[in-house]
Order: C-alpha cells, then sequence, then structure tokens
C-alpha cells in the first residue's frame, strides 16, 4: 500500500509547471441542467459514527467524532451549501477528509466547497510550508486525479484545481484511522471505472460502495473510463466478503450504495446475483459468436428490466457496456 | 357521601373510556393448518409450476432460470420467508400486542413465526411509513388498524422476495395488504400482494390457524456453512432456454404445458373449462 501526498505546496507547483493541463482539463464537470433550489439533503442515521445523506447526485457517507467530520463522496456542487448545513447539525467540529469512491460528477461536484469549508491538521515539517488554514484532505485512488486533470473535451469546462484529490493511492487499499476506528480505502480494480474505491468503517460496520452497487439500476460499467462487468461481479462479490450480516441474514453490516436506499448484504447479494445471471448469459452469447446487435435483439435483460431499467435506453446502455467490456477487458 | 359520589364519578369516566365495539384479540398460540394449497407449502412447489399465479413475463422468464441450488450458497442459508409468505410455510406462530400502560391503547402487534424465527412489528400507533431511502427488511414496515374484528396491515419496504419457492420472485416495490379474521378459535390471515414489477393484478392468498395454547415453538438458530465446494462468485442459473426441468409438471400432472406457465388467467375457475376442453380436443387426436 502506497500514497502519495500533494499538498497545497506541491500542487501548486504542478499548476505552474504545466499551466495548459489546468486550463483544458479533462473532464465534464459541469452538473445537468436541473434545478437545485427545491432538492432538500436528507440524512439518515446508519449506525456507530456514520450517516447517510441523500441529497443531489450519489449518496455522501458522512462520519462524524472527536476527530472531526469525514465525508465520503460530495454529490452536485449546487448542493454544496445544503450538505454543510446538515454536516453542522451532526457535528460543530470541522471536515478532515474527503474520500471520493470514483471520478463522476455527481460524487465529486462538492469537492471544492467541502475541502474549502473544512481544514486539515498540518505539522511536523510541513508546518512552516503549508498554510495553517489549508483545506481538508481529498482522498481517491490516483487514477481519479489523473482523469480529473486530464484536459477536458472541446468546449467542456475544466475541473477546479481546488477539487482535486490532494492525497492519491495506487495500489489495492489505503488505511486512515479516524474517530476512533479504522477506515479503510479499498480499491477493486475495473468495477464501475478504474478509480474505484469502497469505503469501509470497521467499526460502525458500514461500507460505502459508491457507484459499485447500485439497488435501483443495472450495474453500469463506465467502459470509456476503465470500468467492466466482471469487475463489478468481483468487486460485489468482495462487498459480500467484507460484511458479515446479524441474525437471518439482515443488518449486521451496512451497506450505503453509490445511489439508492440503505442496504445490508442480503441487499447485495440480490445484486450480485443479478450481475452474475446476466453476465453469464452475455458471456455465453459473446461465445456463440453473437454479435452486439444480436445481443440487445435477444432482450437477455428483459426479466430484469422492469427492476433495474428506468426506460430502453438505460437498459441499451447496460447491455452495450457490457457486452463491450466482456469482449474487449480492460487492461492494466 | 363526598367519598361515595367521587367514586361513582370515577367510575363514569372510566366506563366513559370503554371504545363504544369492543376489539377482537388476536393474541395467542396459532398453529398453522396446511388444507389449503399443501402440496406447495409442505412437500414444495414443482419447479415450473406457475399456475394460478398472475405473473408477468418477466416474472416468468426469472423462474425459468431460478436453480433451487443457489439457496446452497452460505449467502442465502439463512434468509427468512418474508413476512408476506412466512406464513404459508411452517408457521407455528405466536401473536401478542403491546400496549401503553397509561393509555391501555395497542401501540403494535407482534408476531414470531417458527421458521427462520422472523419477528414482526405491525404498529397500531399511526406512526408514517419511513422514507424511500430507508432500509428494506425481510419483515417490511407495517402499519395497522382494526376494523371490527379484523386486523388490517399495510406492508412496504420489503426486501426483494418469492411468491413461490420455484423461483417466481416477488420485488421490492410491492406493497402488501393483510388481513387477520379471528373467528372463535380460528384465524384466517389474508395477504393481498400487489407488485408492479413482477405481478399484473393483486394475488390473494388465506392461510388458516387454530388456537393452540399447549403449543411450544423451538428456538430456530442458523448457522451458514459451505454445503457445496464452487469456485468463488459462481451464482447457480439455467440460461435462458437450457432448463430441462420445466416440463415435468405438466408431463406428472398431465396438463397442457401453457397451463402450467401461469398467468391471471390461471387464477379464475372458467380455466379450468378451458384446460378441460383443450385436453379432451389433445386426447381425441391422439385416440386417432
Amino acid at each position: 500500500m502506497k500514497s502519495i501526498q500533494f499538498s497545497r505546496a506541491l500542487r501548486t507547483s504542478a499548476l505552474i509547471a504545466a499551466p495548459a493541463m489546468l486550463a483544458v482539463g479533462g473532464y465534464v464537470y459541469a452538473q445537468q441542467q436541473q434545478d437545485f433550489s427545491k432538492v432538500e439533503e436528507h440524512v439518515l442515521p446508519v449506525q456507530g459514527n456514520v450517516y447517510m445523506m441523500v441529497g443531489a447526485g450519489g449518496n455522501s457517507t458522512i462520519q462524524v467524532g472527536k476527530d472531526g467530520v469525514l465525508v465520503v463522496d460530495t454529490q452536485f456542487a449546487p448542493m454544496a451549501d445544503k450538505m454543510l448545513a446538515e454536516i453542522h447539525k451532526l457535528s460543530d467540529k470541522p471536515i478532515r477528509y474527503i474520500i471520493n469512491t470514483h471520478v463522476h460528477g455527481d460524487h465529486i461536484g462538492g469537492n471544492e466547497a467541502l475541502s474549502k469549508a473544512g481544514g486539515i491538521i498540518v505539522g511536523g515539517n510541513f508546518a512552516g510550508q503549508v498554510a495553517a488554514n489549508s483545506p481538508a484532505a481529498i482522498l481517491a485512488h490516483e487514477n481519479v486525479l489523473n482523469r480529473m486533470s486530464t484536459p477536458p473535451a472541446a468546449g467542456q469546462p475544466a475541473i477546479p484545481f481546488d477539487a482535486f484529490p490532494t492525497d492519491t493511492y495506487f495500489g489495492d487499499s489505503k488505511d486512515v484511522f479516524f474517530n476512533g476506528e479504522a477506515v479503510q480505502l479499498i480499491h477493486p480494480h475495473h468495477a464501475h471505472t478504474d478509480g474505484d474505491t469502497m469505503v469501509f468503517f470497521r467499526r460502525s460496520d458500514v461500507v460505502s460502495t459508491g457507484d459499485i452497487f447500485t439497488p435501483g439500476g443495472f450495474p453500469n460499467a463506465d467502459v470509456t473510463r476503465g470500468g467492466s462487468l466482471n469487475g463489478l461481479v468481483a468487486a460485489l462479490n468482495r462487498i459480500i466478503e467484507i460484511t458479515v450480516p446479524a441474525e437471518k441474514q439482515e443488518g449486521g453490516t451496512y451497506v450505503i450504495p453509490g445511489h439508492g436506499h440503505l442496504c445490508d448484504e442480503a441487499d447485495v447479494v440480490e445484486y450480485r446475483d443479478m450481475a452474475t445471471i446476466l453476465r453469464d448469459r452475455f458471456q455465453d452469447a459473446i461465445k456463440k459468436g453473437m454479435t452486439l446487435d444480436q445481443v440487445k435483439a435477444a432482450k437477455l435483460t428483459r426479466d430484469y428490466d422492469p427492476l433495474y431499467a428506468q426506460n430502453e435506453a438505460a437498459t441499451d446502455r447496460f447491455v452495450t457496456n457490457a457486452y463491450n467490456s466482456l469482449s474487449n477487458p480492460p487492461k492494466d | 357521601m363526598k367519598r361515595a359520589i367521587g367514586g361513582s364519578l370515577l367510575m363514569v369516566l372510566g366506563l366513559a373510556a370503554v371504545p363504544l365495539s369492543a376489539q377482537i384479540d388476536l393474541a395467542g398460540e396459532w398453529a398453522n393448518r396446511f388444507h389449503e394449497d399443501f402440496p406447495e407449502r409442505v412437500p414444495g412447489p414443482d419447479i415450473g409450476d406457475y399456475l394460478g399465479i398472475p405473473l408477468t413475463a418477466a416474472a416468468r422468464m426469472r423462474a425459468d432460470s431460478w436453480d433451487a441450488s443457489l439457496l446452497t450458497l452460505p449467502e442465502h442459508q439463512c434468509k427468512p420467508h418474508p413476512s408476506d409468505y412466512g406464513m404459508r410455510g411452517p408457521a407455528n406462530t405466536r401473536i401478542w400486542k403491546e400496549v401503553d400502560t397509561a393509555t391501555q391503547q395497542t401501540i403494535a402487534w407482534h408476531t414470531h413465526i417458527s421458521w427462520q424465527a422472523p419477528e414482526r412489528t405491525i404498529w397500531m400507533d399511526g406512526r408514517p411509513h419511513p422514507p424511500e431511502y430507508a432500509a428494506h427488511t425481510w419483515q417490511g414496515f407495517s402499519t395497522g388498524k382494526m376494523e371490527g374484528n379484523m386486523l388490517t396491515i399495510t406492508t412496504d419496504h420489503l426486501k426483494n422476495g418469492w411468491i413461490r419457492r420455484n423461483g417466481i420472485p416477488r420485488s421490492e416495490k410491492a406493497t402488501v395488504v393483510e388481513h387477520m379474521i379471528r373467528n372463535g378459535n380460528y384465524l384466517t390471515w389474508m395477504v393481498i400482494v400487489t407488485d408492479p414489477v413482477y405481478l399484473t393484478e393483486p394475488f390473494v392468498r388465506t392461510t388458516d390457524f387454530v388456537l393452540d395454547p399447549q403449543q411450544v415453538i423451538a428456538p430456530y438458530p442458523c448457522e451458514a456453512v459451505v454445503e457445496v465446494e464452487r469456485p468463488l462468485g459462481v451464482v447457480p442459473n439455467h440460461l435462458p432456454g437450457t432448463n430441462k426441468f420445466l416440463t415435468e409438471f405438466s408431463t406428472k400432472y398431465k396438463l397442457p404445458y401453457e397451463a402450467t406457465r401461469g398467468g391471471a388467467e390461471t387464477m379464475y375457475p372458467e380455466y379450468r373449462v378451458k384446460v378441460a376442453a383443450e385436453l379432451k380436443k389433445e386426447n381425441t387426436a391422439a385416440s386417432k
């Protein structure tokens, strides 16, 4: 397990050295055309130190305690003030850490605002180099930083520099100890994207999965960003390895999905079963030499469509990404 | 004299607090009776038996791909029946109520069922159902109200479950209305499942119980173990079109295969007339 520390001073150096990178960015960061004024934030206590926050974009996870506040995923940028208002109801301490489960805009939109509202503790030989009021650290897999800092497509705005992760890792995991518990960042390979992180709060016994697990929709392998259906299935099995249910396959370890209601292991098992069964069907079709259009025409997902697809476009997207990722698996 | 008047006043006030219609008491130890739907409830339903279920085409495909070996996976072994199915299986049941000491109003009814020992709360105090982002459970979230001698229950926030134990699914988007009706020492428990995903219309079942004051329900601990050694991540299932067991039920009971595929039409008595006519036609053709 290795990590690379990007203090604010070092990020500034990178900015001076490569102004062209910042000028063009690499990702569609702007929110969809959505009216956020009427969207409320809702907070659900989960267990231990951990809360689930539901607003606009992906679910956020909030851990509070004597050390401060840790936030997993920051939704869309216009929701930042509402997020902060709800966080302040839970704790009067500052946000110390933000963790991004992956690079998509509905999970990183509030990075800049929430990071600036918080603050990292600076000491040791960095005390003189880094301002005492440095914003909260933003932790993510290094592929999240790579994608956020890639020049955007023509006409797309760049992601603000202050939203970038400050602290990245490139192995399979990173550990943090915060608010009296181990917080494990676990990187599944080529799942939803190539930069996913699941967050396991060991003492609170809660897992935040990001978009690896979204019980209201089909598993989404973002193949343009290194995702794959096989990687998603492996990641779901990893979640099942981590979680331990209480009596009668219910409760115990709670799971906060990227979108959707609060879950536990049994809900992940149901979702894993669906993903595996559909993966088996697609692999069988590919083995028989069926083209993507033939697979779509075969309607191999029609038993799960009414439960997981909001519309035909959602099914089409799922089948296309699944087929492509199984036919041409991503390489490390 | 003053004390006597005071005592009388208190008695009058006490009498005024008694509800005008006395509510039936459902509490007790209830032993289930299997005279309804015995074959599917005890030995279990045949693979491919979808008769009498108003299932959608999606549900039919889910059931066709279901492999019973799924239940050998450790993560499936200790699942209880969801609350809309629990009374159908081995379901010696205890029902008791929770009463507010000060007001003597019923706060909740509780049930405990023998198989896998699920316990359930039916809130009677008017509290709202949780928001959609709250967790779903096997027993769901239930509220109830007494309607004469009948307890009517409304349940949502159920986990994905099943309509029949041969793979016919019931989705987590379903809502369930139940009526518990007591007649002397007999209890009829009616369950109406409305599932916008896997049912084309509400599905109604009744299950009967008899009061058994000597019933003792045993504990039901469950520990998951590896029953079948498999590579990690294998989920038993049948690929589309490969389940060769689907015709066994129709062959065994000499029914037209199409009838066993279920659908709302197969729930109604008129369907028997149609099937009889089809069988007669087949038999006539076969004898020629």
